[in-house]
């Protein structure tokens, strides 16, 4: 096991430099002049020229990346052209938000579409079975900017039960610990703020977790389908164990396998798909870090968070690839 | 016993010809059984019809404004009201299709020919090759396919034909791996070691044998890529990467109609619905093809 990690964390390496390249190259094939977007439409050729030089933009690009290189060992991600400040400091804030968020979306689409995907198998051709792989298939195909937009249409505006955009009430906002605003709340022990950030979470988790939710039900009844088939499965009801025991524990550990595979592939997803949710609900996130940066040229920045979220969804990837090991003793990486 | 040893020939004259269907019309049948395939199939029918004849069809142009008549409820005049510009919705929503699909359909394309092509040289040569492509699809994989999609577009230039190259970029790996692994349990079989037996050239067993037979999976998950492709569409356009104004792009409507979600919804639901039919219609396709045609995959 310790070998494989090695290994697998190893074989990594290649990957993460093939990305810092790939990013490092989009960054300079997008046209414009980052010297000119610092300084503005009206800067002379000399000033320009400057701050080119400061850039380190007049080197050539294998030093420029290497440059680059060298400053994000160190943990340095330049310096934001907007703000000025430092990026390794100012993403934080962002990247905890959609951590956030995207933790309570998985969360939501892991109970809701595991135990759907569960009883849709355990009750096969009945109409639960039915209604939840109808608006399964409807959730795979949902858009969810455009869910995004409607929920805000019923809940918030019809409704007024829930807040149309943003983290916390503006008049009333939260302060800061860990920057987890459910976990904040709770420390500073205010129930108003708690329950105000939930009310401000429903909306865009539910958007965000739709997709996964519905992918992970279909796999599950999918898979446990296939189990709930086989023999042992059939010893263990002959035996006179009770139905739920049969599913949830019998059944359930052996087709966990797949469903974990997509667990974890969507969990990666999301990432993605917080661009978009995070757009559409004003959340304070690196979606929303990301596509301020893009109107704006800001290209330290565009830089910074594409690498941040591609290196996390190939950290996630490398977890579940751990975790498959320890759910199935089967899996043995001896080679 | 005693009977078929009366009528041994009758037995052996079983017409077995007649049992055996072409394989197109089996599959047409398995498909045909499945009844949520069908019904996909026939919502791509309908759009595709809708996107054919949309300028007959539409009542209005998707351009002309009549700003008497701005933001206006759906009622028999208009039936999916009018937009911020007193342009018809319903008008837009049907040239909408021609551009969901013409990018959906020609993106996908663009993947399978290039994604196949890299596949088939990746697993048929192996080595060096297949180690270089199998690298370049790993970090391209190694990226969530939207945002990879707005950095292409952004090196682009934001255009609804460059949001289709974006699209048809990002899909090439899912392609290349899936074309990949095919071809390498393909060339394990028998008849392929027949083929090099004889002599045959390398192009000719690619595009003869190998090709042929890597296909089906392939057709699938190309059914299946047009719907995210025209959801991807649909996002960039949103985000202001796609279709740019008066184009009736759906994604692009939504983003020009979400500040007035309050005073006419109907600006976002007509739109944002078109897509979500237009992709699930897809997504049974795909999902009745897959069982069809390539049980294995069957999930």
């Amino acid at each position: 096991m310790l070998t494989y990690t090695a290994r697998r964390i190893f074989s990594l390496i290649p990957v993460l430099l093939g990305m810092t390249l790939v990013v490092f190259a989009i960054i300079h094939a997008i046209p414009g002049d980052p010297a000119q977007v610092i300084l503005g439409q009206r800067a002379t050729e000399h000033a320009i020229a400057e701050v080119t030089k400061q850039l380190g933009l007049d080197k050539p690009w294998y030093i420029q990346y290497f440059d680059y290189l060298n400053n994000l060992i160190h943990g340095d991600l330049g310096n934001s052209l907007r703000t000025r400040g430092p990026i390794n400091e100012e993403i934080w804030p962002y990247l905890t938000a959609t951590a956030e968020l995207t933790i309570v979306a998985m969360v939501i689409a892991i109970i809701i579409g595991v135990n759907a995907g569960i009883i849709s198998a355990w009750f096969s051709k009945s109409w639960f079975d039915y209604v939840a792989m109808v608006l399964a298939l409807i959730g795979v195909s949902m858009p969810i900017f455009w869910l995004g937009l409607m929920e805000q249409w019923v809940f918030s505006i019809e409704l007024d039960w829930l807040p149309t955009t943003g983290r916390e009430n503006v008049r009333d906002p939260i302060t800061a610990i860990t920057n987890f605003y459910l976990i904040d709340t709770l420390m500073q022990g205010r129930m108003d703020h708690f329950i105000a950030a939930i009310k401000h979470l429903v909306m865009p988790s539910i958007a965000l977790a739709t997709i996964p939710m519905a992918i992970i039900a279909r796999m599950t009844r999918a898979t446990m389908l296939e189990v709930m088939k086989s023999d042992y499965i059939r010893t263990a009801r002959a035996k006179g164990l009770r139905m739920f025991w049969v599913v949830y524990k019998h059944s359930l550990k052996n087709a966990i396998i797949p469903v974990l595979t997509v667990i974890g592939l969507q969990t990666g997803l999301l990432l993605g798909g917080a661009i978009l949710t995070e757009t559409i609900f004003s959340w304070p996130g690196i979606g929303r870090y990301l596509y301020d940066a893009i109107t704006f040229r800001d290209y330290p920045v565009i830089q910074s968070g594409i690498l941040i979220i591609a290196a996390i969804f190939v950290l996630i990837n490398l977890i579940v690839d751990l975790l498959y090991v320890l759910v199935d003793p089967r899996i043995k990486y001896s080679k | 016993m005693a009977e078929v040893a009366k009528n041994p020939v009758e037995i052996t004259m079983t017409p077995i010809q007649e049992k055996l269907t072409p394989p197109w019309k089996e599959a047409w049948q398995s498909f045909y059984k499945n009844k949520l395939a069908v019904i996909g199939l026939g919502i791509v029918l309908f759009f595709i019809v809708i996107a054919l004849v949309s300028p007959w069809l539409a009542p209005y142009s998707f351009k002309d404004q009549i700003m008497a008549e701005r933001m206006q409820a759906p009622s028999s005049k208009h039936w999916f009201g009018t937009d911020d510009f007193g342009r018809d919705i319903f008008s837009r929503v049907l040239y909408g299709a021609r551009i969901s699909l013409w990018v959906g359909f020609f993106s996908v394309l663009g993947s399978v020919v290039v994604g196949t092509a890299l596949g088939i040289v990746a697993g048929y040569y192996g080595r060096f090759v297949d180690t270089l492509i199998s690298r370049i699809f790993d970090i391209m994989l190694a990226f969530p396919s939207i945002l990879l999609a707005i950095a292409v577009v952004s090196i682009l230039g934001p255009s609804l034909q460059n949001a289709l190259i974006a699209i048809a970029v990002i899909n090439i790996p899912n392609f290349g791996r899936l074309v990949r692994s095919r071809v390498l349990s393909v060339k394990q079989e028998e008849y392929i070691m027949a083929a090099k037996a004889i002599g045959m050239k390398d192009a000719r067993i690619l595009l003869r044998h190998i090709l042929p037979n890597s296909i089906s999976p392939v057709i699938v998950q190309a059914t299946l890529a047009i719907a995210t492709a025209i959801i991807e569409a649909a996002a960039l356009g949103f985000l202001g990467m796609g279709a740019t104004a008066p184009t009736p792009e759906w994604g692009k409507m939504l983003a020009d109609s979400k500040n007035y979600i309050t005073n006419a919804p109907w600006t976002l639901f007509f739109p944002g619905m078109a897509i979500m039919l237009t992709v699930l219609g897809f997504n049974l396709m795909g999902d009745g093809l897959r069982d069809v045609l390539d049980p294995k995959m069957k999930q």
